[in-house]
């Protein structure tokens, strides 16, 4: 299989404070908002190198999405920048009617998605945002797999004339996808060409999807690992060639499997393709307190589980022919 | 300048509209919409003067107008079409289908005149900000106006709004608040109290005016003095007490009429009270 190398774990929200500063040196109307998390949301350097177009809003995330909408008429392009959870779930009204039914040029920019926050709990744990901002028209939803790609897709996001939801995450996670690649809104990136079965995975779990992937491998088993970066608008073309080629697909995500990335696999695949199917994912329940690692062991996102699934659907295709 | 009588015969023709839009459809908001006729008319024909054959969503180099209780969607729609944004004539297909005329102000439907949809409340100051520091921004000395309803002020996330618009010194943009009293249950002061509105604008940081909204000299002249108070550091407020329902005899003052359409007879006798100035569409 292609060899991944981790150029060193960084953050993704690092990524997406990268991309931010570059976008804003860019283009003069990124503007950024942030509801008092400057720091967690590593925006600090723009907001130091661009005082003028960084408004502090507070702890007020639905005031702070209402004014992002605002500032588009006056031809501005906004991140805002929160948490997951109150980037999504506390205001999806607003975002609802100012953001995705208005159609401005928003970028709703959400940290700590997922289990891997770690130690806050299932009070920060949104795990219902992807489902959620893809059910919404016009909306945009992207969740990158690492540092390199999350700062590519910051800057792909901010040339792109529309509502964006912008996913990434806490912990220190390997750097492996490559620092000069350009980021392709809408197109799923093949990581890893196979023909036994096809894993589709987003955000963190790319990298663990090609940890298996490799497991797979020295167990003599192809498996093709695509990397599902953008969530809506949906690569089916991508999807359906690649499980049409190896007849059984795996999704890997950090979401509730209601509305989640194997939801809109599976929509697909039922209405074009039937395919035996695993999702690993959240399943109906919150999450918790713990280390990262631990947590996606704890919910069965780890390396094992995922090789466990792709083993478990080669054999339901076997058992159907 | 057009005269505070004309401004009147606008206002008389508006609510001729706002009755036969609501009736026409059998549904839609009629008490608001007849209580903010004076301000709205006055804003758009007296004061904003946009160019309405120019629409452009940005707003650039002109004054703005948000509409946050967004179920005065048959106000604005006329104010828009009598102002000349579009034709009168498609005031008929109000709340109907493949309208551009949608229950509540849209965006998607490409109706010149609208920057926002709203019609689930409470959103509207805080996207009133956001222009206003667009404005800000790029240098654009023009004016940002949002009109609210009082009991949409129930709604938290206007006091997020009031309390960044004071405390970061938003000192281009004008609230006005529709204090008529009255929502969907019934007087406000019984669904949720309020309190002395002024007192709590004026403890958050903005400057508060006061006018009655259904005399259009007063509206005239308090927009203007509104202005007075702009680019001094904070945010301007005018708390314009209303009748819901004015114009018409038997809806005046009466929460019921918030949000039902009258019968054909009902129609017959509000049209009889409101001057057919410019011509029905």
């Amino acid at each position: 299989m292609k060899e991944y190398i981790n150029s060193g774990s960084k953050d993704t929200r690092s990524g997406f404070g990268e991309g931010l500063l570059e976008a804003g040196r860019q283009n003069p109307d990124v503007v950024a908002l942030c509801a008092d998390l400057t720091g967690s949301l590593k925006m600090d350097a723009f907001e130091k190198q661009f005082p003028d177009r960084f408004v502090q809003v507070g702890i007020a995330e639905a005031n702070m999405v209402g004014i992002a909408a605002g500032m588009t008429i006056g031809g501005k392009i906004p991140f805002t920048g929160t948490f997951a959870n109150f980037a999504t779930g506390r205001v999806y009204d607003q975002i609802r009617q100012s953001v995705a039914y208005s159609n401005k040029n928003v970028k709703i920019c959400a940290s700590h998605a997922g289990l891997t926050l770690g130690e806050d709990g299932a009070t920060h744990q949104n795990l219902e945002d992807l489902g959620m901002m893809k059910m919404l028209p016009n909306m945009t939803v992207i969740n990158p797999c690492d540092f390199n790609q999350t700062k590519a897709a910051t800057l792909a996001v901010s040339r792109y004339n529309g509502p964006v939801y912008l996913r990434f995450g806490r912990p220190k996670w390997p750097n492996f996808t490559d620092p000069a690649a350009t980021f392709e809104i809408g197109k799923a990136l093949m990581m890893n060409p196979g023909s036994d079965v096809s894993i589709f995975a987003t955000g963190h779990m790319v990298w663990i999807a090609l940890e298996a992937c490799k497991a797979l491998g020295e167990m003599g088993v192809s498996a093709e690992v695509i990397d599902i970066h953008t969530i809506k608008p949906f690569d089916n073309e991508a999807v359906l060639a690649s499980v049409m080629k190896t007849g059984c697909a795996v999704s890997a995500e950090e979401h509730m499997r209601n509305g989640g990335l194997g939801d809109s696999i599976a929509q697909l695949l039922a209405r074009e393709f039937p395919a035996p199917m695993e999702m690993i994912a959240v399943n109906d329940t919150f999450g918790e307190s713990g280390k990262p690692e631990e947590l996606l062991k704890a919910y069965g996102l780890d390396t094992p589980n995922v090789v466990a699934a792709a083993l478990k659907v080669i054999q339901r295709k076997k058992n159907s022919r | 300048m057009i005269s505070i009588q004309e401004l009147e015969r606008i206002a008389s023709q508006v609510r001729r509209d706002i009755v036969r839009m609501v009736s026409g459809v059998a549904s839609g908001h009629v008490g608001g919409p007849l209580g903010s006729a004076d301000f709205l008319v006055a804003l758009y024909f007296a004061i904003m003067r946009p160019d309405p054959k120019n629409f452009s969503m940005d707003g650039k180099n002109e004054d703005v107008f948000f509409l946050s209780n967004g179920h005065l969607s048959a106000l604005f729609y006329s104010v828009l079409a009598r102002y000349g944004y579009f034709e009168v004539q498609e005031l008929a297909t109000f709340r109907k289908l493949h309208s551009r005329l949608q229950g509540h102000p849209a965006t998607a439907e490409g109706l010149p005149g609208i920057r926002i949809s709203s019609g689930s409340l409470g959103q509207g100051l805080s996207v009133a900000i956001g222009a206003a520091l667009a404005k800000r921004m790029n240098n654009d000395e023009h004016r940002v106006y949002c009109l609210l309803g009082d009991g949409e002020l129930e709604e938290g996330q206007n006091w997020e709004a009031i309390m960044f618009a004071a405390g970061k010194k938003v000192d281009n943009l004008i609230a006005v608040v529709d204090y008529n009293g009255k929502q969907i249950d019934g007087p406000v002061d019984k669904v949720m109290p309020l309190g002395d509105l002024s007192a709590k604008f004026e403890a958050f940081g903005w400057k508060v005016l006061t006018m009655y909204g259904n005399d259009m000299a007063e509206v005239v002249d308090t927009i203007k003095k509104s202005h007075w108070f702009l680019g001094q550091g904070q945010p301007v407020v005018i708390i314009m007490t209303t009748h819901m329902g004015q114009g018409v005899d038997f809806m005046v003052d009466n929460h019921e009429w918030h949000g039902v359409a009258p019968t054909e007879e009902q129609t017959r006798n509000a049209l009889a009270q409101l001057e057919a100035t410019l011509g029905d569409y």
